[in-house]
């Protein structure tokens, strides 16, 4: 997994690319959690995001919950199909902020 | 086409992005829409990284593997998972409720809802767990 971020007004926007798996999510957390915890809007783009397994859905719901406690919000922009699938088949769709 | 394909891993997170390309070549070769193909390669994702969160929970290095064996027998898909870490109980895997909304909890969720059946089998000597999901296809 690679990142980029931009920043623009008050909203910090990560472009995530690759696949996000057990193997990378405590890179994740440490990449989203502190722009959320600035209390600024995050944007997470997935754009280029192929893949995510369970652990990438935990690394969303704790963004989302996190952002919830700072009084800000998380939205999860572009997701591709595949990326989808897997938030619908969590249930999640309605939950998380997807655009 | 019936097939039988098996692969060792090192119990490693570092390893799920090699079962995965290994999942996703078997099913290749099957012929399967690629929205299932998809689906099977999560499952089996998530059953690895089972194995890497809960049977060596607390295990930081080790050089143990796990195997990972994939077969299509007519209509019949079982893909079995072998590893010699802790014992596993099945009694006690349970996916959290969907309606409680937290990190984790999810990876058995998903395997239930893709695969037909997942069993804990006690056939093995040379593996401590032996789980076997098992699909129609």
């Amino acid at each position: 997994m690679s990142y980029k971020i931009s920043e623009e007004g008050n909203i910090s926007t990560v472009f995530l690319n690759g696949e996000i798996d057990m193997d990378v999510t405590e890179k994740a957390k440490e990449v989203i959690l502190p722009l959320v915890e600035t209390g600024k809007e995050v944007h997470l783009n997935l754009k280029d995001v192929s893949y995510m397994d369970s652990s990438g859905i935990s690394v969303l719901i704790e963004s989302h919950q996190k952002a919830l406690e700072h009084n800000t919000k998380v939205v999860v922009k572009e997701v591709s199909k595949s990326v989808l699938k897997v938030i619908m088949m969590a249930k999640l769709e309605q939950i998380l902020n997807l655009e | 086409m019936d097939i039988s394909e098996s692969k060792d891993f090192l119990v490693h997170t570092a390893s799920l992005k090699e079962v995965r390309t290994f999942s996703r070549n078997v099913f290749d070769k099957l012929n399967l829409n690629n929205d299932l193909k998809d689906e099977l390669v999560l499952a089996i994702a998530e059953a690895a990284q089972n194995v890497v969160k809960h049977a060596y929970k607390g295990v930081e290095d080790t050089s143990d593997h796990m195997q990972i064996k994939i077969s299509l027998t007519g209509d019949q898909l079982e893909i079995g998972f072998y590893d010699k870490g802790k014992p596993v109980v099945a009694e006690n895997i349970q996916h959290r409720k969907l309606d409680d909304i937290k990190p984790g909890g999810l990876g058995t969720y998903f395997i239930k809802q893709i695969m037909d059946d997942a069993v804990f089998k006690k056939d093995q000597q040379q593996w401590v767990n032996h789980l076997v999901l098992t699909k129609k296809i």
